[in-house]
Formats: C-alpha cells, structure tokens, sequence
C-alpha cells in the first residue's frame, strides 16, 4: 500500500524523467520511422593511424557475408598464422595465441576468436555525436 | 512365361501386315517428338528451384540460408536459383548429374537428412562433394556467368584483384578454392585447406 502512494505521488516526476531521456529513435513509439540510409564499408585497404597505441586496428576492407561461427572464422582463413603466406595480410597479433595467463596455445585463443567484437568496420558517414578525443601527441604538444 | 517372350520378340521381328512404310515412318517420327518432348519437359520440371524446395529438406535448410547472400538478393536483381549452381548447363554434364541424383531420392525415401540435426551431421560429407565436383570441373557452374575473360581488375578491390590476377589467372587456383561457403553456411572447416 505504501508503495503504491509512493509510485501515485511520483508519478509527474516520472513522466518529466521521460521526457528528459535521450534517445536514438526520435518518433513515438507507434510509428515506424524511415531508417537511415546504410553508408558504404570503407574498402581502401590502407592501414589507419591507431589513436592509441593498444586500439585495435580498424578493419580497412569490406567484411560483408564475412561468418564467424562455431564452424568456421573467415577473417582468419586470411589472418591467422598459418594463412599469412598466402594471403599476406597482417598477422592477427601475438597476443591473440595466448591465454589470460599468459601462456602461447597453437591455435586462436577463444577468448580472442570473434574478431569484430573489437575490431570494426568503417564507414563513411556524418558521425552522430561529437568527438573531442585527442591522441597522446596532440595533448604532450599543447601541454608545452 | 519364355513362350510369351518369345511371341513378342516373334511380333516385334516381323514385318508390318496392314501399315504402310510411309505411315510407320510418320507415326514413328511423331512418336519420337512426344517422346523426347515429354522426357526433357519433366527433366526442365525437375531443374527448376520450386522442384527443389518442394522438398523440406531444401526448403528448410539450404534454401533458407541462401537467402541472405549475394547470389539470391543484390542492388541489380540478378539473382542464382539452385540449380544455375548445382546442376551442369551441358546436356550430357546435366543427365550424368541427374543420374547422380537418384542417390539424393534414395535419401529422401529413406530420410538421411529429414532432420535439422542429421543434415547438419551430414552437412561435411554433403559440402566436401559439391567442392570436390567444383574443384574437378574447373568451377564450371561459377564461370557459367562469371566469365574470367571478361573480369575488370580495376573494377576490382585490391586483394580480389592481386588474387584474381594470380593464382585464377594462372589456372593454380579454381573459384571454389577461396569462395567456399558464398552461398550456404559452412560445416565445421576444421581441417579443410585454407581455413
């Protein structure tokens, strides 16, 4: 009972809380809005600057129709140690064949085996929302 | 039983009694159109995709994944049906391969893969052949409409175009070698060259 008179007196905050929240879908909820248009993969295969030295690397090519599954890892039909002969792509890096202790395995380590979890595509696009990040050597440089 | 062999022999060996030779060649030749006609309507019948999906096993699994890539929806439409992939467009190539297929009837009778699990126990087994027949005809179904002769390299990204220009140009490498599993999901590529 108290917590219903509690939820009743709360109720116009509620709504003003709302209100207030930020949201990607700017329509009501009953209408379905136009997408946005898809942009294009960056497909240059030119290697991007890294904003930090541990950043993983952008993915500089298209990966559509790209599977990593249970059954196979198409990234590394290319990527992997053993592919790096004939496809000569990078090899993924060292740490990627080791466990979290630190130890070298044969194979990919599963924790490391799905790679667009931190590797990403890029596309090009108006971006959303501003980004005021400044790598280490702008920030050294005005530091001086 | 050997005695009525032998009447139909003796009645199939001796000349026409009430015939002319005109009417039997005539007869003879539009009997051969209907024949051949009616045989190589039902052979299209059986190389059409709604053939193919009639069946669940098709339907269910393959067809379904197929779906989603490049070969059934594109910006320009043009699209593969099953058997554009899977059956040779060369008259004797097709019958040899529909001869094949009564292997695949066999299956389905006895239901080798009427289940989502026991098609994808099978599914290795299944793949390794569709390779090894594209790996022996050169990708003969892929050259079909992707012709070497006429490939734009510039049109190309640079990794297809140094792949293209190497190992395909050079007859080391066939399609299927790199574009394994386009069309359909993959089985488990666990020992399989080049993965």
């Amino acid at each position: 009972m108290k917590a219903l008179i509690l939820i009743l007196l709360l109720m116009p905050f509620m709504v003003l809380a709302e209100e207030d929240i930020a949201t990607l879908r700017s329509a009501d909820i009953s209408i379905e809005p136009d997408a946005p248009r898809m942009g294009n993969e960056e497909n240059k295969d030119m290697k991007r600057k890294r904003n930090y030295p541990m950043q993983p690397p952008t993915i500089p090519h298209k990966v559509s129709g790209y599977r990593i599954d249970l059954n196979s890892n198409k990234c590394l039909s290319c990527h992997s140690r053993r592919q790096v002969t004939d496809s000569q792509a990078p090899m993924i890096s060292v740490t990627h064949y080791m466990d979290r202790d630190g130890n070298f395995l044969a194979e990919v380590s599963p924790r490391r085996y799905f790679c667009n979890q931190c590797h990403v595509l890029q596309k090009e696009v108006k971006p959303l929302v501003g980004n005021y990040f400044e790598d280490i050597d702008t920030v050294l440089k005005n530091k001086k | 039983m050997l005695n009525k062999i032998k009447e139909i022999w003796q009645t199939i060996n001796s000349p026409s009694h009430y015939y002319s030779l005109g009417i039997l060649i005539i007869a003879g030749f539009a009997a051969g159109i209907i024949f051949w006609g009616s045989f190589n309507t039902v052979l299209e019948a059986t190389n059409t995709e709604t053939f193919c999906i009639s069946c669940h096993e098709m339907n269910n699994n393959v067809y379904q994944e197929l779906k989603s890539t490049i070969h059934y929806t594109n910006r320009s439409g043009v699209r593969a049906t099953c058997p554009d992939c899977h059956v040779p467009h060369n008259w004797t190539d097709k019958i040899a391969r529909k001869m094949q297929a009564s292997k695949e009837v066999w299956g389905k009778i006895f239901k080798t893969i009427d289940t989502r699990e026991k098609f994808l126990a099978k599914r290795k087994e299944l793949a390794q052949h569709e390779w090894d027949r594209f790996k022996a005809n050169d990708s003969l179904e892929c050259r079909n409409c992707h012709d070497f002769q006429y490939m734009d390299f510039t049109r190309q990204g640079k990794r297809a175009e140094q792949a293209h220009s190497s190992g395909l140009a050079n007859g080391e490498k066939t399609c299927i070698d790199c574009h394994k599993g386009i069309a359909h999901e993959l089985p488990d590529m666990a020992g399989v060259e080049g993965w």
